[in-house]
């Protein structure tokens, strides 16, 4: 992608069109952070960081995020492949039905995780009675309501790679007797690699800072279920300067990760 | 070409969006001046959601052409969007505490104290875990669902507990007092501390247990005009209404106390 833009030379201008929008966009998206930097207490700032619940959240949501992501890469790549590679009946319809969680208010996910995976859910029910497993109210439960509202940006952007991918390396491959296994593990993976980061990057920022679905189905409570959005909201109810801290730390931390991914992967790639 | 005909639709668009802007400014300046229409914005608790939407309907039915909105939910982050600015003329507050970072700023005085509030344990229809009082929740098999202490319901379920010398270890703490109930409502806990009201204002869903202890954490509820309000007279009028007898009838109907 890099290279066609970097042959042209640095000396290229930028056309006004898209600098004036783009510089009015990205003010926009800064700015609120900028807000928040100036409000800091910024005195009492590593006190209040120290505290132990602070790290206890971090903690919790760096873990579940992961794994969340880790459970959207198994299911989601797959089903990206299935999007954009087989010709199944209502595929349009099936597509549509992925990205349900995007357009749901997360609260509503919530109680409708809750009403199919609590403990008097259609299928909690179940695993209640046969396992005594129930996922409320349980770290589980978090990595649940994560994965189910970041998976959308994982599928669509695998899929979105995956069309765009050039299909006769495949089919070169098929042809070669490759079965289609074999195929997808060799071929297509490889090439749609950045896709598959991007998604899994999204994906993570998405679990990272979800709250709404989080709360509803796995509740409220410090070191199992309390994440850091949860903990801002929190704090944001009697101390707003505690939500602040709280909110820096969260912004500071995924910033530093997703840039130091995006200079040892995205960039090489 | 091309480009000249989308720089023209960027433009346009820009343009509408500015117009859009400036008429909508010029609405809101002329709803709060002394048009022929009025309207009064009130905040008040998520816990009045009920009481103060039928007070609001009586409100426009005796001033006619006023229009009565209300923004509902948690009280400090109500008080947090009067502290900020926001327009409204009437603020009303599950706790004196919320109450006092407004009169702290100076945006409020002489809040009255209209309703009270009281906790019961509201339970599941079928009451799975037999729950019959405060002491049965410490039972570590009895899923218990708390208010957080951040706000009103949580604090006032730590001073019931406290006051009782119980220590009840919940599987959740809950942003606001319906989410509260929700879990209650959906079988997923077997119990849970929550205002009186909500439990009536649930229709049956959930069953309502008294327990002694809850004297000790009685809730009160303040009212105030907001000093910065678009229209002062409405808003006294409206609070008149709040603290009338009439208005004392809407809420002791739905399980307030009275004062």
């Amino acid at each position: 992608m890099t290279g066609p833009v970097r042959a042209r030379g640095p000396r290229a201008r930028t056309p006004w069109p898209l600098l004036v929008p783009a510089l009015a966009g990205l003010a926009f998206l800064v700015l609120p952070l900028a807000g928040l930097l100036a409000r800091a207490p910024w005195a009492t700032l590593p006190e209040r960081l120290a505290e132990p619940r602070v790290l206890e959240a971090l903690r919790l949501s760096l873990v579940t995020a992961t794994i969340a992501t880790a459970v959207c890469l198994l299911l989601g790549v797959p089903l990206a492949w299935l999007l954009a590679r087989t010709t199944l009946p209502g595929r349009r319809l099936l597509r549509a039905l992925v990205t349900v969680p995007l357009v749901l208010p997360p609260v509503v996910g919530g109680v409708a995780l809750l009403l199919v995976l609590g403990r008097r859910g259609l299928a909690g029910q179940w695993l209640y009675d046969a396992f005594g497993v129930s996922l409320p109210f349980t770290t589980t439960g978090v990595v649940v309501a994560e994965a189910f509202v970041a998976m959308p940006f994982l599928v669509i952007a695998v899929e979105g790679a995956l069309r765009a991918a050039d299909q006769r390396y495949e089919e070169a491959a098929a042809t070669l007797g490759a079965s289609r296994w074999t195929v997808f593990r060799r071929v297509t993976l490889p090439m749609v690699a950045p896709g598959v980061l991007a998604g899994a990057v999204l994906c993570w920022a998405r679990a990272l800072g979800e709250f709404g679905a989080t709360i509803t189905f796995a509740g409220n409570f410090p070191g199992r279920t309390q994440t850091m959005p949860l903990a801002v909201y929190l704090a944001l109810e009697t101390d707003p300067d505690a939500a602040i801290v709280l909110s820096l730390v969260l912004l500071a931390v995924s910033v530093i990760v997703l840039a130091g991914l995006r200079d040892r992967w995205v960039g090489a790639a | 070409m091309l480009r000249r005909l989308s720089l023209a639709a960027v433009l346009a668009s820009v343009l509408s969006l500015a117009a859009c802007g400036s008429s909508s400014s010029d609405t809101a300046a002329s709803a709060s001046g002394s048009g022929a229409a009025k309207s009064l914005t009130v905040f008040a608790a998520a816990s009045l959601t009920e009481t103060f939407t039928e007070l609001g309907r009586q409100f426009e039915s005796t001033h006619s052409g006023t229009k009565v909105t209300f923004n509902f939910g948690s009280s400090a982050t109500l008080a947090q969007q009067i502290t900020q600015g926001a327009p409204a003329g009437v603020f009303a507050a599950a706790s004196p505490a919320t109450m006092k970072t407004v009169t702290d700023a100076g945006l409020a005085s002489a809040p009255t104290v209209f309703v009270k509030n009281t906790l019961q344990i509201a339970v599941p229809q079928d009451n799975p875990a037999k729950v019959e009082s405060l002491k049965d929740l410490t039972d570590p098999k009895v899923k218990v669902a708390l208010c957080a202490e951040q706000v009103p319901c949580g604090a006032a379920a730590t001073k019931a507990l406290d006051a009782a010398g119980l220590k009840v270890t919940p599987v959740t703490l809950e942003q606001d007092v319906k989410a509260t109930l929700t879990k209650v409502r959906l079988g997923e806990v077997d119990a849970a501390l929550v205002y009186r009201t909500d439990v009536i204002a649930s229709g049956g869903k959930v069953k309502g247990i008294d327990f002694p202890e809850a004297e000790q954490a009685v809730n009160d509820y303040p009212i105030a005009v907001l000093t910065k309000a678009p229209a002062p007279d409405l808003a006294k009028q409206f609070v008149d209404l709040v603290l009338s007898q009439q208005g004392r009838d809407v809420l002791t109907k739905a399980g307030f106390q009275a004062p």
